[in-house]
């Protein structure tokens, strides 16, 4: 079957609580009661609950992946390029799943929402969450939508470090794990730009320790900051060569001032001060932390070690030959680890110049390369 | 979603040398396959044979074609692709008319005999009689009839003949358990005049 790839159509964000009578133990030891996770969901789940994919979102997503909150919507969910029917994840035959992390501020329970104890936004008395605790939340989630098995788990970035945490510490409830742009251990060149996007926040007057959701003003001028040294990280060199070059924004020649002068400089400011209007400066410490703490060669030392019991998983490994942020190597070293232990793995470096935002640009290929590895997974578990 | 492409039905279909190469392999079998290009060879031993194959393919383009075909591969150059695996995880490893292309030819041998029990290889014979008389009434390097690339062309190769490879085998204590020769994409007989009347050489290795 062949169809014109299309949109899902108009979709809604559904919420799931758990956790009101006995606690949900986080990696720290402390407890959250309740929990609730936003998500979403495409598609329809079969009678044998066996095609259900989970989309895990990175850094600043939400559980809107695809489609579209209300008709006049101008922008589609942040993967609507590869969720949909006749798309890389084609929803006319796969149940699509995607929920809000724990820690984030899109529906989700995090520092924004209200602490039962206190009535009162948690704030900075939100505990410190881990990737493994997302993924644990996730799991309360897949139980209570009756999956036993997801067909597959599938994301980019911190999005691809869940994808690996279930697959190392979940691997009975995954038949196929695609990790995109990502790495099982988060470098110190990693940690260090995310604590340069912690600092600029916490050097914002208007931060106050976390405490700020019933002052007039937020901390806006922080996380804006963050937010520029993120974008700069997704792009490459080449990419802000071809987007930007040198060009000057609304002027023609120097003003000698301390103006946004260059395109580049209006780029990140736009979408510095726009990512303020869209989420939460303590949301952006604590799920910058979780991926800080990412490390799969723990506690055996190897990365190995951690995908002994998760060889009967397919894996599909993507990176991209300009991403810097996760650079091929780190995907390299997934490759190594997973045949090592004799797992089915297929690996491609996309040739691409878009940096670490390519597993979101280079759709053409993901279909290709996407869709044609579910599809064989597909035919071997249900038949031609 | 289009479906997975038909596998192809039978020997006859692949090119000559693949399809010399498939016969030497038996059903079922683990095996590599070593730049496997758009994956035909594995693709018919997968769907075909029920072998349990996995290819290293360099090309983005290749890649992208063996996982069409539902294959599974990865990326990369032999070198690093064969250093993860560990001993003898393939029954079978096959290199197929890339040997003149390699920097290191006798380590990626070794190592396919590390990483698996037999190795099968295919290789274009600069020892063929045309390609001598080529050098020496013409003063021209030749091309191998079965790799009709100039040598000034990319990716570069290395000239080499039947009677070298069986000297480097030798070197490497590597035992020649199988040997076809083919000319004009057909087996020719073995003989004293192999390395003079075949085009293409197939062995299967052993340590």
């Amino acid at each position: 079957m062949t169809t014109t790839p299309s949109s899902v159509g108009i979709v809604h964000t559904q919420y799931h609580t758990f956790a009101e009578k006995e606690p949900f133990r986080l990696e720290s030891g402390a407890v959250l009661s309740p929990v609730t996770l936003a998500y979403e969901t495409y598609g329809t789940l079969n009678a044998e609950r066996s095609n259900a994919i989970l989309i895990c979102h990175a850094l600043s997503g939400s559980a809107h992946a695809a489609g579209f909150h209300a008709p006049d919507d101008h922008k589609g969910g942040w993967w609507d390029d590869c969720i949909g029917p006749g798309k890389a994840f084609d929803t006319d035959r796969y149940f699509v799943i995607c929920s809000n992390v724990l820690g984030s501020c899109y529906g989700s329970t995090g520092p924004t929402e209200s602490n039962p104890a206190t009535g009162k936004p948690y704030g900075l008395q939100f505990p410190v969450v881990t990737i493994g605790d997302m993924v644990r939340a996730q799991i309360r989630l897949i139980d209570y939508l009756g999956i036993d098995q997801l067909f597959c788990v599938a994301g980019g970035s911190m999005g691809g470090m869940q994808v690996l945490e279930w697959a190392a510490h979940h691997p009975q409830r995954l038949k196929a794990a695609i990790p995109l742009a990502t790495t099982g251990r988060h470098s110190p060149m990693l940690i260090a730009l995310s604590e340069v996007g912690r600092q600029a926040i916490y050097a914002d007057p208007h931060w106050q320790s976390g405490d700020y959701y019933d002052k007039p003003q937020k901390p806006d001028a922080g996380l804006a900051v963050a937010r520029m040294v993120g974008h700069i990280t997704y792009l490459s060199d080449e990419s802000m060569n071809l987007k930007f070059g040198r060009r000057l924004q609304d002027r023609e020649k120097f003003g000698f001032e301390f103006q946004t002068e260059f395109q580049v400089e209006s780029y990140l400011k736009y979408n510095g001060n726009n990512f303020t209007r869209r989420f939460d400066a303590n949301s952006y410490l604590y799920v910058t932390k979780a991926m800080d703490y990412f490390d799969l060669t723990e506690p055996t030392g190897t990365l190995a070690g951690s995908f002994v019991h998760s060889a009967d998983i397919k894996y599909l490994v993507v990176s991209f030959t300009s991403d810097w942020l996760y650079p091929t190597y780190h995907s390299k070293e997934l490759v190594t680890a997973l045949t090592a232990v004799n797992a089915d793995v297929t690996f491609l470096d996309i040739e691409s110049t878009w940096g670490h935002d390519a597993f979101l640009l280079e759709v053409e290929t993901m279909t290709r390369l996407l869709g044609s590895f579910l599809d064989r997974l597909w035919v071997e578990e249900n038949g031609g | 979603m289009t479906n997975l492409q038909s596998p192809i039905s039978n020997l006859s279909t692949l090119r000559p040398d693949l399809s010399v190469i498939a016969s030497l392999i038996p059903a079922g079998v683990r095996l590599l396959d070593l730049g496997c290009g758009d994956g035909e060879l594995l693709d018919f031993l997968v769907h075909e044979k029920q072998v349990r194959g996995r290819g290293i393919e360099l090309s983005e383009e290749g890649v992208l074609a063996c996982v069409r075909r539902g294959l599974t591969v990865r990326q990369g150059n032999l070198e690093e692709g064969l250093a993860d695996y560990p001993d003898a995880s393939f029954d079978y490893v096959v290199l197929s008319q890339t040997l003149p292309f390699l920097d290191d030819p006798a380590m990626i041998l070794q190592e396919m005999l590390r990483v698996g029990q037999k190795a099968v290889v295919s290789f274009p014979n600069w020892g063929y009689w045309r390609c001598r008389l080529d050098l020496l009434l013409n003063g021209r390097i030749p091309h191998a009839p079965d790799l009709p690339q100039s040598w000034y062309e990319p990716p570069r190769w290395q000239a080499m003949t039947v009677s070298d490879f069986i000297a480097l085998s030798r070197e490497l204590n590597v035992r020649l358990l199988d040997e076809v020769y083919m000319a004009a994409g057909k087996r020719s007989p073995r003989s004293w005049f192999k390395n003079l009347l075949a085009t293409t050489a197939v062995y299967v290795l052993t340590a």
